[in-house]
């Protein structure tokens, strides 16, 4: 069990770290995405399905879905400003 | 307040933080072993009310006043955000194009639809049984509804979200919550505990008043989450930005001169 926790944390480490050093927001969503997935399946590994659950929920498709809402308002925002111009 | 200030209140609070935190970790039983004090007392407990969930016990039951905090919490920020959100005198709602959207994107929206959304039922049905509970079959619920968005189907997704109602909903869900805790305190003199009969442990309509709790709390989650999807939805696809009604005014005076 230790292995595969040990295991679970590496890899939960570097999608953090893919996460951060994504620069552009909207690939972001995505990364965060894949990230919310890999932690929910340690919080499995560590026995805690009801966390897994929420984290599943909130943190793959819920979050994501609203980041991706805020850029594509910001790029119409954008968009619309240059016209102005 | 000064940098220099602010720097040395900084070191403080973290040097106070980072001693707190080392002295409560030391104290801490190791990691992966068989001394668990908690659990102990808090699987005793939940089965003392037959709720088969302890998570959902020591949610509900145990402590279920800071639950209640957490759905304030919620509710509260969910009202913020929508008051930042609402539509703004410069903005003006346009009627929107349908997107087309893939055959197969449709397929997989009108067979996952459903399935969801009987996901996020059993999830919140069952929460004081299997893992899951109001909170995290409320999510499911309310994602689910928003797989018509995925699908194309946005008028769709409007009509089967009446927003008055889930404002209601929202309200309704904290307020039978704080109603349950009330009881408690009449009947039996405490605040939120559990004076229904609580049945037969592993059943569904078991654990007296953690089903009943972990319902509102559903109910006021699936309305914040569809309610905040709304705000975001409404920004980013119905409302466009209207150009400043002062410009009109300043060409006129530019063509006058």
């Amino acid at each position: 069990m230790i292995i595969v926790i040990t295991v679970l944390l590496t890899v939960v480490l570097i999608g953090a770290a893919v996460v951060v050093f994504t620069r552009r927001p909207a690939r972001q969503a995505v990364t965060l995405g894949s990230y919310g997935v890999l932690l929910s399946v340690l919080f499995v590994a560590v026995q805690a399905p009801d966390v897994a659950l929420s984290q599943l929920a909130v943190g793959t498709a819920v979050v994501p879905l609203m980041v991706m809402l805020a850029v594509r308002k910001i790029s119409a925002l954008r968009r619309s400003g240059r016209e102005d111009r | 307040m000064s940098r220099r200030v602010r720097m040395i209140l900084l070191v403080v609070g973290l040097l106070g933080a980072v001693t707190v935190l080392a002295v409560g970790v030391s104290g801490l039983p190791a990691f992966g072993g068989h001394h668990h004090p908690y659990r102990d007392l808090a699987v005793a407990a939940s089965l003392r009310h037959a709720t088969a969930n302890v998570v959902s016990a020591v949610n509900f039951d145990q402590r279920a006043l800071d639950t209640f905090g957490e759905e304030t919490i919620l509710v509260a920020s969910v009202a913020g955000v929508a008051a930042l959100l609402r539509p703004v005198r410069r903005e003006r709602r346009r009627r929107r194009p349908d997107v087309p959207v893939m055959d197969s994107t449709r397929l997989l929206t009108a067979v996952f639809f459903p399935v969801t959304l009987l996901i996020g039922i059993d999830v919140m049905a069952h929460g004081a049984i299997t893992p899951g509970g109001g909170f995290q079959g409320g999510v499911v619920l309310a994602t689910g509804i928003h797989l018509l968005y995925v699908g194309g189907r946005y008028r769709l997704l409007e009509r089967m979200r009446p927003l008055p109602l889930f404002e209601i909903t929202e309200a309704a869900g904290l307020v039978i919550f704080i109603a349950i805790g009330a009881a408690g305190l009449a009947v039996a003199g405490h605040v939120f505990t559990n004076i229904l009969p609580q049945g037969q442990l592993g059943r569904l309509i078991s654990s007296g008043t953690v089903v009943l709790l972990s319902g509102a709390v559903g109910m006021a989650v699936v309305s914040s989450v569809v309610i905040l999807l709304a705000g975001f939805l409404d920004q980013a696809l119905a409302l466009e930005e209207v150009p400043d009604t002062d410009q009109d005014s300043d060409g006129a005076e530019e063509a006058a001169r």
